[in-house]
């Protein structure tokens, strides 16, 4: 199944920057690319619990990155750490740290919601707001105090055409966004996380309650945004994270297991359990 | 086994059926209750206002019904009945031994009865008064009878027999009926234009002139109780003394014009006949308006209906609020009714947002919400004594102590006692738990997803607040709205110790500067249906204003509801299908 998927998406060549990416152990290497993200001994705790152990994870600029893994392994909460979504949770504590470039995001000059404008995020369930689709894609540009009408036009043409939604809602800007298919509000999702104009899109599942057409229309968006942005997605679907990601790192039990361009985590894996888990044995 | 189960439900009773059954049981109930409820109030309030036919009475000579030896009366039937009474009877013994002895013993005795509305409190003492059928030999309608809506002791009911003209000229029924009739017709209509204007007089102008002079008359009183007065005060003094006297003159010259107005609607005078024969007169001026029942169609029956209506909910009250109209109520319910939404809602949504959104949900938190729920089974009358004690007392002799210094020293508050501003405030207290519980529900309905979608942009949290969560909740928070409007348009005990009155001079917006006066005691229906009804000297006579006064009050609130249940409506159309 892998080989067949991945047959028809050759393989990534190269990051706009060098990027050494030659060992399986990423982690340990340090040649930062300035728009990496990277993960330092990173380990996570709700409460007492721990979800992620001492990861070391570098996710290169300008590519998709794929998180998989069983359910409960902490991808998401690897993903929503990114951002820092999980500052609304109580009793959340880590261990090691996180890098965007050269900066911590825990770094105390860093204000969170200048954090969050940098980075777009998608959720697994698209969650467009009780507007018309215009006022969704300029949200951001809102809250940041935009007011110039043109600049707010001129986003939500660009927005909307990025996210391949632009012939289907120009005539209807002003209709309410909860008018439109469910494949079309997570455009018009990745259409409003666009607009902020962000470094990095993290996608936390976004196809997983779409139906194959719309999950494939998805899937088309995430190569062309490839381009300009840095992507992170988290998924369950395997045929998926081949079609889709240059590289994947799978997780198991709050740990990384194995991180590497997609074809080899696909065809030739280092570890058991991660062959196990892409050919199906479990998970 | 698939037979098993088919066959067992086929024939099983169905486990479910009977809690539908009892469910709907208990809906049946409290909603025919409720109906029943409804009901009688439509009934008997509408019922105040429908012109009914006048039947006069003939009672058999000596009759136990007779009363002040009058045996003719005239009268609106307000009630048929059978009544059961226990009669002392003496019998002698049946046993032949103590034949000499007589046995007393009570024995049930079984009547129909007929309850008349009489009227003419001023002459029979009282308005209504009941009759044994057998007593009653004979039964007619006149055609000529009058019901009369009178300045004082309620309506009369009688017959038109002469009118004095102002003149000094006689004009008989007897000589020309249709003459007669039309004279009346148009010394009645003149006499109430002349007492609009009067009215118009009285509490515009004059009205109006004595504020100004009371204002004045506490200013003099200042200055007349300082030692020594500078130069400029001096002249203040004296502008002030001119200026009243200038007020004087004018309010002698409008009591001139209403005094002559009033002695023409006083010379008038009609002259009647009561169903008993004894004769009276009255000034045209205290005719308010009349009809005669037995002679209406139905058309003109509606008609009547309407008028008396339209002058109950438009009218003044007059005779100890027991007759005219209920208009000051109404608008003092409505106003306080707006003040109490105005004040609640804010408040209620600002702690509501603190406590969901913001409050570090804790023992502290879910203690602060028990204290709120609670709040809202503390007696009303409490509220009541905090509004009297912090609103009046503490905040209004505040304000009265550094805006109105002169006239606090005069002793005449301002703020410093009841009005319908600290009255609303003290409904908002009241209502203040329904609007945090109903907000806190809504603000917890919006969906974690909208929430994170929206930090996500690089909203603020408040910003996430203000844009999508509180627009989300409106219809919830609205909701609360409705049921704070509901219970506090209602409620009157509070009300009676932070500025509601029986009789109000004045409206709390009117036309003098600065036309809303939040300070000014007020009419409320809830006390006026309490006034009315228990506190009236003639309590029976008192049942359909009661009555009326409800469906009004009913009426108001429902107007309140329907206009906020439509205004939400409206806002969930425009976020239609945020709740998926």
């Amino acid at each position: 199944m892998n080989e067949a998927s991945h047959q028809s998406f050759p393989e990534q060549p190269v990051a706009r920057r060098p990027v050494s990416v030659e060992s399986r152990n990423l982690g340990e290497r340090a040649n930062y690319a300035p728009d990496y993200i990277a993960f330092r001994n990173y380990s996570f705790y709700y409460g007492a619990t721990q979800v992620l152990f001492d990861i070391n994870l570098e996710i290169p600029e300008r590519q998709v990155t794929a998180l998989i893994g069983p359910s409960g392994c902490g991808k998401s909460t690897l993903l929503r750490n990114i951002n820092r979504m999980n500052d609304l949770i109580d009793g959340i504590r880590h261990e090691g740290d996180l890098l965007i470039g050269r900066t911590s995001v825990y770094d105390p000059g860093i204000e969170v919601i200048s954090l969050r404008k940098r980075i777009g995020m998608v959720f697994q369930k698209s969650n467009p707001f009780p507007k018309s689709i215009y006022e969704n894609v300029i949200y951001g540009l809102r809250v940041a105090g935009r007011r110039r009408k043109s600049v707010l036009d001129d986003a939500v043409e660009r927005s909307l055409k990025a996210s391949a939604l632009w012939d289907e809602v120009k005539d209807r800007l002003h209709e309410s966004a909860f008018s439109l298919s469910g494949g079309q509000m997570q455009r018009l999702c990745i259409a409003r996380a666009i607009a902020n104009q962000p470094e990095i899109i993290l996608m936390d599942e976004p196809c997983s309650a779409l139906d194959p057409i719309a999950t494939g229309k998805i899937e088309d968006l995430i190569h062309e945004l490839k381009n300009d942005y840095t992507i992170v997605i988290v998924t369950h679907n395997m045929q998926q994270a081949a079609r889709v990601s240059d590289r994947t790192a799978f997780f198991y039990l709050g740990k990384l297991v194995e991180y590497d361009h997609t074809d080899t985590i696909f065809m030739n894996p280092m570890e058991p359990q991660t062959e196990a888990y892409v050919s199906g044995r479990f998970g | 086994m698939s037979r098993d189960i088919s066959d067992k439900t086929r024939t099983g009773v169905p486990k479910g059926e009977v809690w539908v059954w009892f469910t709907s049981l208990g809906l049946t109930l409290g909603l025919s209750m409720v109906l029943v409820l409804f009901g009688l109030i439509l009934v008997r309030g509408l019922s105040y206002f429908w012109p009914v036919p006048i039947v006069q009475i003939e009672l058999q000579e000596g009759s136990e019904s007779a009363f002040l030896g009058m045996h003719r009366f005239a009268g609106a039937v307000a009630k048929t009945q059978q009544r059961t009474e226990r009669v002392l009877v003496e019998s002698p013994e049946a046993d032949a031994a103590e034949a000499d002895r007589t046995v007393r013993e009570t024995i049930p005795d079984t009547f129909a009865e007929i309850q008349l509305f009489l009227g003419n409190r001023d002459y029979y003492g009282q308005s209504f008064r009941y009759f044994r059928d057998e007593d009653v030999v004979g039964r007619t309608r006149p055609e000529a009878i009058i019901r009369a809506e009178r300045r004082a002791e309620g309506d009369g009911i009688f017959y038109a027999r002469e009118l004095v003209l102002e003149d000094g000229r006689v004009v008989k029924r007897a000589e020309d009926v249709d003459r007669f009739e039309s004279e009346l017709d148009r010394l009645v209509g003149e006499a109430r234009h002349r007492r609009a204007e009067i009215n118009r007089i009285d509490r515009r102008h004059i009205g109006r002139i004595n504020l100004e002079m009371s204002d004045i008359e506490v200013e003099l009183r200042y200055f007349r109780r300082q030692d020594r007065l500078t130069s400029e005060e001096e002249s203040r003094v004296q502008e002030l003394r001119e200026r009243r006297d200038e007020l004087q003159r004018r309010y002698e010259r409008l009591e001139t014009q209403s005094d002559a107005l009033k002695r023409t609607n006083e010379s008038i005078r009609l002259r009647y006949e009561r169903a008993d024969g004894s004769r009276d007169e009255m000034a045209i001026g205290d005719l308010y308006r009349f009809h005669y029942p037995n002679r209406l169609g139905v058309s003109g029956r509606i008609q009547t209906f309407m008028i008396r209506a339209w002058e109950f909910v438009s009218g003044y009250p007059r005779d100890a609020n027991m007759d005219g109209g209920i208009f000051p109520a109404i608008f003092g319910t409505f106003l306080m009714t707006l003040i109490m939404s105005i004040a609640v809602t804010p408040f209620g949504v600002i702690a509501a947002v603190y406590l969901r959104e913001y409050a570090k949900q804790g023992p502290v938190v879910r203690s602060v919400r028990i204290a709120v729920n609670n709040l809202a089974g503390v007696p009303s009358i409490v509220f009541g004594v905090f509004g009297l004690g912090f609103f009046v007392y503490l905040m209004g002799g505040t304000i009265d102590s550094i805006f109105y210094p002169r006239a606090q020293e005069a002793g005449v508050p301002t703020f410093g006692t009841g009005g319908i501003l600290w009255a609303g405030l003290t409904l908002a207290l009241l209502n203040l738990p329904v609007v945090i519980v109903a907000t806190e529900e809504a603000l917890a309905a919006v969906s974690r997803g909208v929430r994170e979608g929206s930090l996500a942009c690089g909203a603020s949290k408040w910003q996430t607040i203000q844009r999508l969560v509180l627009p989300a909740s409106l219809p919830g928070i609205l909701t609360g709205m409705i049921l704070a409007m509901a219970r506090g348009a209602g409620e009157v005990a509070p009300l009676m110790l932070v500025g509601v009155v029986a009789l109000a001079p004045n409206l709390p917006v009117d036309g003098t500067f600065p036309f809303i006066h939040l300070e000014r005691k007020f009419m409320h229906l809830g006390f006026h249906i309490y006034d009315v009804g228990f506190q009236s000297p003639d309590s029976e006579a008192a049942i359909p204003t009661v009555f009326a006064t409800t469906l009004v009050l009913i009426i108001l609130i429902v107007i309140f509801n329907l206009s906020a249940i439509l205004i939400r409506n409206h806002i969930r159309r425009k976020h239609q299908g945020s709740a998926f």
